[in-house]
């Protein structure tokens, strides 16, 4: 029904989102920096100087590791499975296939991502950790990321149509993550019968993943970026399937 | 043929303004038998090439469900509809468009989401801002225009962006008298290209000056199918009569 260019829509879709955003904003990008900024120095604070468990002096490093791909994965999910219900006025007048809007909002959040990236790498080199080969890795993480994060937001945006109710789902789950995801505490600290807990989930991975080549500057592991592009290619699968299935119920119960 | 509808219905779930988790709990487990609502009922007709169709009834009758339906908004619960061709829908003005954002970047992006490419869009941007007589404000944000502004800039792109077919629910009465004027002439010169619309409105005089012929449908179903007038005529005095009652 619609033989538009998809390319030339998402970009439309996805430069909004950042004009109203940035627009809206007196101090634009910094906000972008300041958030994990603070959070890494609360955290480090709180674990060297009042828990005083952590006497690694990498441990910021660590920390800002796992917040990274964690607040991308918070904000894009948040966002994306609320992009359906926030285009109602646009589901409902204009035929445009109902996909790129929960593609776009996770693609706009991107942005954010790479501004957050580009000061985590700063301050890794800035710490005294140098460039190294392994890398050339990051941007098929990200990648992997991002894909799993788009089937999500896939899934829940439409989700959300049916049970209104998804969104408190989502805050909560996020709320758990941030505990379960090692953000501020290392895999080596985890007991081994939890540990499967750990490898199903894929933000945690990518924190592990992270860790090695930045602070470490190992190679990932092979077997958990199997798993993760498993299980993001799967997701994204799940989510596309999900979307399809329910779509055409949009227009009644919006 | 452009458009066919053959034995289409289209129903709403009844609770469709709370989908909430406890809603569909209480249906799974059985304890609320909602009857679906019917918006069409075995709705049968066909659009065809350079024709015009008004598709008249009351409020509620289901005009907006069967321009959803032609629009490609979602699908047929029962029967079949088939488009073939580019349709442009006019359905409530300026629903995409964004405060924050300037004239131009709106215009930018409607005509993405109607499906121009990009190139075709800046081919038509002079044609559409001149058409809407926006002139030097288009760069300014919408939340600085007036509502007739944001219309004009609509209905601009809709009808610019050379569709087959347009959809165009009750938008004449669109911005000042001048552009209302405007916005007629283009119709009836996009008429004479020989391209057709569905047309709903509530004014008589313009569906009879726009369309041939003439849908009239009443509670989700076809009750004549006609020439404008004769159908017209027949859904006037319907009308005349159920108020003398």
């Amino acid at each position: 029904m619609w033989h538009g260019d998809y390319l030339f829509l998402i970009r439309n879709l996805v430069e909004k989102d950042f004009k109203v955003r940035y627009r809206n904003m007196s101090l634009g990008v910094l906000w972008s920096l300041l958030n994990p900024l603070i959070m890494m120095g609360l955290l480090t604070f709180i674990f060297t100087k009042i828990f005083a468990q952590a006497h690694d002096k990498n441990f910021p490093l660590a920390v800002l590791c796992g917040l990274v791909p964690l607040n991308f994965f918070t904000l894009a999910w948040g966002t994306g499975a609320s992009s359906i219900l926030e285009n109602a006025a646009l589901i409902k007048r204009v035929p445009v296939p109902r996909q790129v809007f929960p593609i776009a909002s996770v693609l706009s959040n991107c942005l954010h991502l790479l501004i957050q990236i580009a000061l985590l790498l700063t301050i890794i080199v800035a710490f005294g950790r140098g460039v190294n080969i392994h890398w050339l890795w990051l941007p098929l993480l990200w990648g992997l990321e991002i894909l799993f994060v788009m089937g999500l937001a896939l899934a829940f945006s439409a989700l959300n149509v049916y049970v209104r109710d998804t969104r408190y789902v989502i805050e909560s789950t996020n709320t758990v993550l941030f505990w379960l995801v090692p953000v501020f505490y290392s895999f080596s600290l985890i007991p081994d019968r939890f540990r499967g807990l750990y490898q199903i989930n894929p933000v945690a991975a990518l924190v592990l993943m992270m860790r090695n080549i930045l602070l470490d500057g190992q190679a990932p592991l092979a077997s958990t970026l199997v798993r993760l592009a498993i299980v993001s290619f799967g997701m994204f699968g799940i989510g596309m399937f999900i979307f399809a299935k329910l779509k055409n119920g949009f227009y009644s119960r919006l | 043929m452009l458009i066919e509808f053959q034995n289409v219905s289209k129903w709403f779930p009844h609770s469709s303004g709370r989908q909430l988790l406890r809603t569909h709990i209480a249906r799974w487990f059985g304890s609320v038998h909602n009857e679906p609502y019917y918006a069409l009922r075995n709705v049968s007709f066909q659009l065809e090439d350079g024709e015009s169709l008004a598709i008249i009834g009351s409020n509620g009758a289901g005009k907006s469900t069967l321009l959803g339906l032609a629009a490609g908004l979602t699908l047929p619960d029962a029967g079949s509809v088939v488009v073939n061709g580019r349709i442009a829908a006019l359905l409530e003005l300026g629903s995409g468009f964004h405060p924050d954002l300037t004239g131009a970047e709106n215009l930018v992006l409607n005509a993405a989401l109607l499906g121009l490419s990009k190139r075709k869009t800046n081919e038509l941007f002079d044609r559409i801002v001149e058409f809407s007589g926006i002139g030097e404000f288009i760069d300014d944000p919408l939340r600085t225009y007036s509502s007739g502004m944001i219309l004009r800039l609509a209905f601009s792109i809709a009808i610019r962006c050379e569709p087959d077919v347009l959809l165009i629910d009750e938008v004449l009465a669109v911005g000042d008298t001048s552009f209302q004027e405007k916005s007629k002439e283009a119709l009836v010169s996009f008429r004479r290209a020989g391209k057709s619309m569905l047309f709903v409105s509530h004014y008589a005089s313009a569906v009879r000056e726009m369309c041939d012929r003439a849908l009239w449908i009443d509670h989700g179903s076809v009750v004549m199918d006609g020439q404008v007038n004769e159908v017209l005529d027949a859904y006037q005095g319907r009308m005349v009569m159920q108020q003398g009652l």
